[in-house]
């Protein structure tokens, strides 16, 4: 929730980790953006953070900030490993309702019950 | 602070149910130290999560990428939670700092969330004001909720409203940020109100 000047707490530069790339090869993906690991696809090849993220989202759906959360990675560093997964067919996503219409009263009355059932 | 080591992912609570299908966000967002972090805290189903951004002052997010020297580039932390509704729909929480400097990463994080809460702290409301103009810049609808601290001097709901100079229909409740139940209640302040808006729109 602060701003700070970035420390330098992280043992590898975020470009090592995304072979120098700033931007994603899709840009596509949102901040909660659902990853599912598509089955039993081997995981040589992959850089060790591929791996990590792969052996995280194996057990169940995760979200894109979730991801970068869990392996303490900017979200803006998980999204270029996330495209390159979806590229090479190791992830798929379940897309968030779309921008262009995030004000669906069906989505927005399931919201309220769902909230309201938690009362 | 930023820098924790990723969390072991344990059995159950951290991965989504396997029928999840769609996804949806809302905003927490206020001041610093009003309350973000502990709002979401206490409504999340995961033990809330810290990612963060990279961006330069100017506002390039992914500059980090490029190899900037660290003079230029601030991190914003984003503290984030998830509510299972339902079977089918799970739901986000981002906290996030509402400092205009940080627009940029803003529009990443408000496109196609559905509403933003205000937290509003009865002895700064004057910091309050920054925040919900980004939100009306963005054409974020929002809802405003003060958190009650225990020291906070007692206002009535009309005079904050005047304060704030809220548009008549903007709710406006009161919420204890530690505690489930109020912070539930007031999301659904929220999401009532952003249902009511769509009757409007459909109706015009």
């Amino acid at each position: 929730m602060t701003a700070r000047r970035r420390p330098a707490d992280r043992l590898v530069r975020s470009y090592v980790v995304t072979d120098g790339r700033a931007h994603p090869t899709r840009n596509t993906l949102d901040l909660v953006t659902l990853l599912v690991v598509t089955d039993d696809l081997p995981l040589t090849g992959l850089n060790p953070e591929k791996r990590r993220l792969m052996e995280l989202c194996r057990p169940g759906a995760l979200s894109v900030a979730e991801v970068a959360g869990h392996l303490s990675l900017p979200v803006s560093v998980a999204k270029v490993l996330i495209a390159d997964l979806m590229d090479s067919g190791h992830l798929i996503t379940r897309a968030p309702i779309p921008a262009a219409r995030p004000t669906d009263a069906r989505i927005l009355q399931e919201v309220l019950d769902g909230l309201r059932a938690r009362l | 602070m930023g820098s924790a080591p990723a969390s072991e992912p344990a059995t159950g609570e951290v991965h989504l149910r396997p029928g999840v299908q769609t996804a949806v966000k809302l905003l927490v967002v206020g001041h610093f130290a009003v309350g973000k972090t502990t709002f979401v805290g206490a409504l999340s189903e995961i033990r809330p999560l810290r990612t963060e951004e990279v961006m330069t002052e100017a506002g390039a997010i992914v500059d980090d990428l490029a190899g900037m020297t660290d003079k230029t580039t601030t991190t914003v932390a984003l503290d984030f939670g998830r509510l299972t509704l339902n079977d089918r729909l799970v739901l986000y929480l981002f906290g996030t700092p509402g400092q205009q400097r940080f627009a940029p990463l803003w529009h990443d994080m408000t496109r196609g969330a559905l509403g933003a809460l205000v937290l509003a702290d009865t002895r700064r409301l004057g910091h309050s004001f920054e925040v919900m103009g980004v939100l009306e810049e963005l054409g974020l609808p929002y809802a405003v909720a003060l958190n009650q601290f225990d020291d906070a001097p007692a206002h009535e709901l009309d005079e904050v409203r005047d304060a704030l100079d809220l548009l008549p229909e903007t709710p406006l409740v009161r919420c204890d940020a530690r505690d489930r139940v109020s912070s539930t209640r007031a999301l659904i302040s929220l999401v009532e109100y952003l249902l009511t808006r769509i009757g409007h729109l459909e109706h015009t």
